[in-house]
């Protein structure tokens, strides 16, 4: 990968009024055209519905990009729609990376549109940067002991243990007292049924 | 209860408890110690001989002291497992001379004198921590003449007095003579809600505990009447409101504010209760029978003993209760991954929140258990031995034990457990060798953000390191809900704060960054349970150096803003706004000068490190 020729494409949302509404998302699609690597820029209204996922997708095989930065919303909403859109394309899902120009620009200075603009593309100029060093990444996994371990036998932890064990899996429930029951079993009534706790 | 006993799957460990945890998701191992019983409770057929002959008589737990029971015991009649426990703080032994006696009758040859408990070692792929809470004890503080006077009892001892399975079968008496009450109050709010007393929280259960026992009471005893002294009453839940209206409707009186004082009639032990009625502004006195505390609750304090908090190494939110992963999105997960919380364990809570939690909880644990393998996002640590010189940092500053010790004689390397790392960074950040690197979140892709940042028009940035959980998700917050702050910040994210190194900041002020943040969570909110104790004790060392070579320290601000603080993120921006104009650039000049000089982070190479050290 260290070798490899980098191929950057950069992925400009309009989030319908959201961003462009602020933002002029045609400067800042102008403007990542030219910073480095950058072979690749489509504009959206929304990058995130099946359209602009499918214009990831061409362009990743038509200009054979090995890196894509959208420049859109929090990457806490849609980096996993994102990872999973370029891994879609045969790319590896670490190799994308997210500009938030929404949450964290064209929302917050609407007051300002010029500013923002500019903040706009610095954040891009900073995701790109990012995603020009970003290296794949192969999530593992590991295999898991087939019990659950429930410690406390009150009303929530018999609760629990019956729901796994129901489940099809050996419970080991713990309780420091000689009977399970908890606090619960100390009630009369309970409400809002008003039946017996036991 | 009984489902449980019954259920082949479920082996139920009572008189138990978890001594130690180890492992990690997917693969813990418990040392579980079942301490001795005494009597060997797959042969007990609760046949009760035993009790019949124990000449000891103490008193009954269950029924809150109101009677008394055996040496030997049932806990209660619907106790699983249904078999006797041998309470050797009060027995007199077993020598034929001292006692004895329930080991003669008993026909099954059951009790064991000699028990030693036993321990056990499961392995697990999951936790479900239900430990509860405890009922706050109004003793401490005398509340309302608790400890002066007998006509005065808790809700939890009025439990046990309505009903049938209590000590006085469902009758309700009071104490002092045995007969029915007529007159019946009750106090809300008895160690909770006050900064004085108990603790500033609502307990949740109180308020619809207590309308349930009025409704009790007037169910056995249509002719008794009832009175409530309360600050609000809170039925808030499903049904609730029809209950109270039912409490109203059946003549409770319900009367806005706490008694101020309690008397006992020393004649007829009655109580005499002064209280201002905030609604009507009056000083009533009213003359009850009986008076129940409706008693609050506490979340489990260690006494002495390694709870399993601590044993899990659980967090606590300020009132005491266990710190959830997310209060919103991950309500019932620890922010260790595969241990999740059920009941009261995390806040007060009633049966009906308990069950629907532990459900939660379990379908959390069952997607791990079901999926048969557990998948860890690639941005985790990675450990290169070459450069490493076993320190002990690494292990040291790691949050969920992820990492094996070193062991320098043994020339043993430090190792990274993967499945078990959070991924917060602060190991990567305080190896002094730069032997950790983290995936994802490298040095060189931090650095290249930084250099984007500062590469035009520097001195009108505020170069921001933020969190994932907290700060950026602040920074969220503030743009979801509009808040408006000038267009100076720019924010780099990496997951904890714990993650941002100090070579980071000082390449900053290098390059010439007029302004540095280093935003994280709130102590007590941190995702990595303690990893932003790391964050803060790392700027202080570096406002410590500024101030030696002579840079301002106010130039590198450090904040925590929650996840939910938007209005403080967007308040911070436009502070640090307002201090960014404060920089001038000859005073950035001068700072890169100065670090021109003289790198304040010496090299992170093996050998640098054992010459700044030598």
């Amino acid at each position: 990968m260290n070798n490899e020729e980098l191929r950057v494409g950069v992925f400009v949302c309009d989030c319908g009024h959201n961003i462009a509404g602020t933002i002029d998302t045609a400067d800042v699609a102008a403007f990542s055209e030219g910073l480095p690597d950058v072979v690749a820029v489509v504009r959206n209204r929304y990058t995130c519905a099946d359209p602009g996922q499918n214009e990831i997708k061409k362009a990743i095989a038509e200009h054979q990009l090995n890196r894509v930065v959208v420049v859109a919303c929090t990457p806490k909403i849609h980096e996993p729609t994102f990872r999973n859109c370029v891994a879609e394309a045969g790319l590896n899902p670490y190799l994308m990376e997210m500009a938030n120009v929404r949450e964290h620009c064209s929302w917050v200075h609407f007051q300002d549109k010029e500013a923002a603009t500019a903040k706009a593309k610095d954040l891009v100029r900073s995701a790109v940067e990012r995603a020009r060093k970003l290296e794949a990444q192969e999530e593992k996994s590991f295999p898991v002991t087939d019990a659950a371990l429930v410690i406390g036998g009150g009303v929530a932890g018999i609760q629990a243990a019956l729901e796994l064990a129901d489940g099809g899996h050996q419970v080991y429930l713990v309780e420091k007292q000689p009977t399970i029951g908890g606090n619960m079993a100390a009630l009369d009534k309970t409400y809002p049924t008003m039946d017996c706790s036991i | 209860m009984m489902d449980v006993g019954r259920h082949p799957k479920i082996k139920t460990l009572v008189n138990s408890e978890v001594e130690e945890v180890s492992g990690f998701v997917g693969n813990f191992r418990a040392r579980i110690r079942r301490n001795p019983r005494y009597v060997v409770a797959e042969d007990c057929t609760a046949c009760d001989e035993c009790a019949r002959v124990c000449p000891v008589a103490v008193p009954d737990e269950y029924q809150q002291g109101f009677s008394s029971r055996k040496a030997i015991y049932l806990p209660f009649p619907q106790a699983v497992p249904s078999a006797y426990i041998l309470d050797m703080e009060n027995c007199l032994g077993s020598e034929p001379i001292a006692c004895g006696r329930c080991a003669e009758v008993c026909e099954k040859k059951c009790i064991d004198f000699d028990d030693q408990g036993e321990v056990l070692e499961v392995p697990v792929g999951s936790i479900v921590v239900a430990t509860g809470m405890k009922v706050y004890d109004p003793r401490m503080n005398d509340e309302y003449g608790y400890t002066r006077f007998d006509n005065v009892i808790t809700s939890m001892e009025f439990e046990r007095l309505i009903c049938a399975g209590g000590p006085s079968a469902g009758h309700l008496v009071r104490p002092t003579d045995r007969r029915t009450p007529k007159r019946i109050g009750f106090v809300q709010c008895v160690g909770s809600r006050s900064a004085t007393r108990g603790v500033p929280y609502c307990s949740n259960i109180c308020c619809m505990n207590t309308v349930k026992q009025t409704l009790q009471i007037h169910e056995h005893y249509q002719d008794a009447s009832t009175t409530v002294f309360y600050m609000d009453i809170r039925a808030f839940g499903k049904g609730f409101e029809d209950l109270y209206r039912r409490s109203r409707d059946n003549g409770t009186r319900y009367v806005r504010g706490l008694p101020g004082n309690v008397e006992e009639d020393p004649e007829t032990r009655d109580l005499v209760v002064t209280v201002e009625n905030t609604t009507t502004g009056k000083l009533e006195q009213h003359r009850l029978d009986m008076l129940v505390l409706a008693v609050g609750l506490e979340p489990h304090k260690g006494n002495g003993k390694k709870t399993v908090d601590e044993i899990l190494n659980l967090s606590h939110t300020s009132d005491g209760f266990v710190l959830e992963a997310h209060p919103k999105l991950k309500p019932v997960d620890a922010p260790t991954r595969g241990i999740f919380f059920a009941g009261c364990v995390e806040a007060p809570k009633d049966v009906k929140d308990s069950v629907t939690q532990a459900s939660a909880a379990a379908a959390r644990a069952l997607n791990l258990l079901g999926a048969g393998k557990v998948q860890v996002e690639a941005i985790t640590a990675m450990l290169d031995t070459e450069q490493c010189i076993m320190c002990g940092v690494c292990t040291r500053v790691c949050p969920v034990n992820a990492i094996t010790a070193s062991n320098k004689k043994q020339k043993q390397f430090p190792s990274i457990i993967e499945a078990a790392c959070a991924g917060c960074g602060t190991c990567a950040a305080e190896c002094p060798t730069d032997t950790i690197a983290m995936r994802h979140f490298s040095d060189a892709q931090i650095l290249a953000q930084v250099e984007a940042i500062l590469a035009e028009d520097r001195m009108s940035k505020i170069l921001t390191f933020a969190c994932n959980w907290c700060s950026y998700a602040g920074g969220d917050m503030a743009g979801t809900s509009r808040l408006q702050y000038p267009p100076s910040v720019r924010l780099i994210r990496t997951m904890c704060s714990g993650r941002v190194d100090e070579k980071f900041i000082w390449h900053a002020f290098r390059l010439g960054a007029p302004l540095v943040l280093v935003s994280g969570c709130h102590f007590s909110d941190c995702h990595y349970i303690d990893a932003v104790t790391w964050t803060q004790k790392r700027v202080e060392k570096v406002w410590s150096r500024m101030e030696k070579l002579g840079i301002r320290p106010g130039r590198l601000q450090l904040e925590w803003i929650s996840a939910a603080e938007g209005q403080k993120f967007a308040r911070v921006m436009r502070e640090l706004h307002e201090h960014l104009h404060r920089v001038t650039p000859a005073e950035v000049e001068e700072t890169i000068r100065i670090l021109e000089k003289q790198p304040p982070v010496p090299g992170r190479s093996k050998t640098a490190v054992a010459a700044a050290t030598a």
